[in-house]
């Protein structure tokens, strides 16, 4: 039988798993908007499980606002990297450091 | 769930957001049709109607509105005299972000008429985290913040710091999101509801394991957008690389907004427990104001030096969030007015620093020496820092004084003393500063000359931080004290 639990456990890992995606990843900066993307994705997981689980509407409608918003900053996202690129020519993590200190 | 609502009172509530949000609408569409040319115009446009909203939005705070008679949308939002107050602040610093932008991107041929249409959404999404009492109108509020504040980072689209800024504060802005988020998730499965008065509800029977995680992660979430230690690392980045105008406006109104949020979450929210959060909030405080004050000193640019002086500031403002008192909200709200206005007045000398080609100077080699070439100029910078360094005569001072003031009344004596002996660091180099243009051999190299609105706004804003401020302060005293009541009564 699978309980809130297996839920709450899996959409765990899945936000573990995009956290480390924006720190680990040195490669490529569309990596770390997928990464966004899997820590809205397992926020969405809960969301909808608790909802079910608690039997109220809520969590799904909250869901979906979630689901709409990660559309727009996603949209937002690629359009400042695509200024970036242009400025640039790289969009590799490690160079994006023009600013230290 | 409050009684049930008519819908005209709760549009009626809402009518400062209604009236910024058609006006933005309108304003892009003019934007769309007449192109960048408007642009001067529709920044005009765009301030008197922020000053339209801050006039719609001040008679709440003017009669202490608080209960559920300011709830609206089913206790979905709350227009009472706390969020006024933030309001009034947030409102007012978007307008002072609009009124020094033209002068500052017309010499780099990048004034676009989205500029003023963006400030205004960003304005009304921070409007929105500070009215928000549930957790789904406080995630729209600052997700419509956010992404219009994204786009603002990035707006001098050629320069190379500017872009990055932008793609820093997007990721990790979109991360602080997911914290939050996820937090929120938990809090929801934990205590069954997304409204403040529900989740408070089901904490007064006790903590579980579920609900401490999503108090931590919400917490976090929140210490991102107002830059708290451990989670600061991208402020010196994002106001280094932003435009300068915009830099002021992410010191200001996200600032405030942010604050607002995080006061409404952990006092009415998590209020009940807040033996829960304290502890969280009490190391952020001293974490900040400690880290604020060391990062702060090898600094050689002076955007970079005025975000860790941020950092340093929020660090001031939790301690009054620690003491989870009605005064040591109003000492938050004194601070927050007061860091307002010593923020906008850092930021429009910055703005005033320009070579001869009117290219902005933003290091420490280029203005030394300056009280001998622009000594108006100088002095403004001077009395600025003395006063965030919170030297008695000026207005800064009342601001740490309120505040350590509730700390040591609720008996939080060694946080008190903590931050007074951590301010002392920080007066180190905001005397530097001073230092540097008063005693050093002159660079000659800021000559530029600014507009009759930047005078005016130094002008206003060095009167409000001089001696003379302490007149306010009775003034100042009763709103706040207003505003914390609202914050504190529970219905």
């Amino acid at each position: 039988m699978i309980g809130i639990e297996h839920y709450v456990v899996v959409s765990s890992i899945l936000f573990v798993l995009g956290v480390l995606g924006i720190f680990l990843n040195r490669k490529n900066v569309i990596v770390i908007l997928m990464a966004i993307e899997l820590i809205l994705l397992a926020v969405n997981i809960n969301l909808v499980a608790f909802s079910s689980f608690l039997g109220d509407l809520t969590g799904q409608i909250f869901a979906m606002f979630v689901l709409t918003v990660a559309a727009g900053e996603a949209a937002v996202g690629l359009a400042i990297l695509v200024i970036y690129f242009r400025g640039r020519g790289t969009i590799a993590v490690d160079d994006v450091n023009r600013m230290k200190g | 769930m409050a009684p049930a609502m008519d819908f005209s009172q709760s549009l009626r509530l809402i009518a400062p957001e209604e009236l910024l949000s058609i006006a933005g609408l309108v304003l892009l569409l003019v934007a769309g049709w007449a192109g960048d040319k408007a642009s001067r115009a529709i920044s005009i446009a765009a301030v008197a109607v922020l000053v339209g909203a801050m006039a719609l939005v001040a008679p709440a705070l003017c009669n202490g509105a608080m209960g559920p008679e300011t709830s609206a949308f089913g206790s979905q939002f709350r227009a009472d005299a706390f969020a006024s107050f933030a309001k009034l602040l947030i409102y007012g610093s978007a307008a002072v972000g609009l009124i020094v932008a033209p002068s500052f991107f017309e010499k780099f041929r990048a004034m676009r008429a989205e500029y003023p249409v963006l400030i205004l959404f960003a304005a009304i999404g921070t409007g929105m985290m500070v009215s928000a009492t549930d957790f789904l109108t406080l995630y729209i509020g600052l997700e419509m913040n956010s992404l219009a504040s994204y786009v603002l980072a990035a707006f001098l689209r050629a320069d190379d710091r500017s872009a990055e800024a932008g793609l820093k504060y997007f990721v990790l802005g979109a991360l602080a999101s997911g914290i939050l988020l996820f937090g929120v998730s938990l809090t929801y499965g934990f205590t069954g509801s997304t409204g403040f008065e529900g989740v408070r509800a089901a904490m007064a029977g006790g903590l579980t394991t579920g609900m401490i995680f999503g108090i931590v992660f919400v917490l976090a979430g929140i210490a991102f957008k107002i830059a708290a230690v451990p989670f600061h690392m991208w402020t010196p980045d994002v106001y280094e690389g932003a435009p300068t105008p915009v830099t002021l406006f992410f010191a200001t109104a996200p600032k405030v907004g942010a604050m607002g949020m995080l006061m409404r979450v952990a006092l009415e929210a998590f209020g009940g427990q807040a033996g829960a959060w304290q502890q969280i909030v009490i190391f952020a405080a001293i974490a900040s104001i400690v880290i604020g004050a060391l990062g702060a000193i090898g600094q050689q640019n002076i955007k970079r030096l005025l975000a860790y002086s941020s950092i340093n500031n929020v660090g001031f403002i939790l301690i009054g969030l620690a003491v989870a008192t009605p005064q040591g909200a109003s000492a938050m709200l004194t601070y927050l007015a007061i860091y307002v206005a010593m923020t906008v007045a850092s930021f429009v000398v910055v703005l005033l620093l320009k070579d001869e080609d009117g290219n902005s100077v933003e290091s420490f080699a280029d203005i030394s020496g300056l009280s001998r070439t622009r000594p108006w100029l100088a002095l403004a910078m001077a009395s600025v820092m003395f006063s965030l360094a919170g030297i008695p005569p000026l207005f800064g001072f009342w601001g740490k004084f309120v505040v350590f003031q509730a700390a040591v009344a609720a008996g939080f004596v060694p946080l008190a003393a903590i931050g007074i002996a951590a301010s002392v660091i920080g007066a180190f180099y905001y005397l530097k500063v001073v230092k540097v243009m008063y005693f050093d051999e002159p660079a000659g190299k800021v000559v530029g000359k600014g507009e009759v609105a930047h005078a005016a706004l130094l002008v206003v804003t060095g009167l409000f931080l001089s001696p003379l401020g302490y007149l306010l302060t009775k003034w100042l005293g009763a709103m706040t004290d207003t505003a914390a009541a609202a914050l504190f009564h529970v219905a």
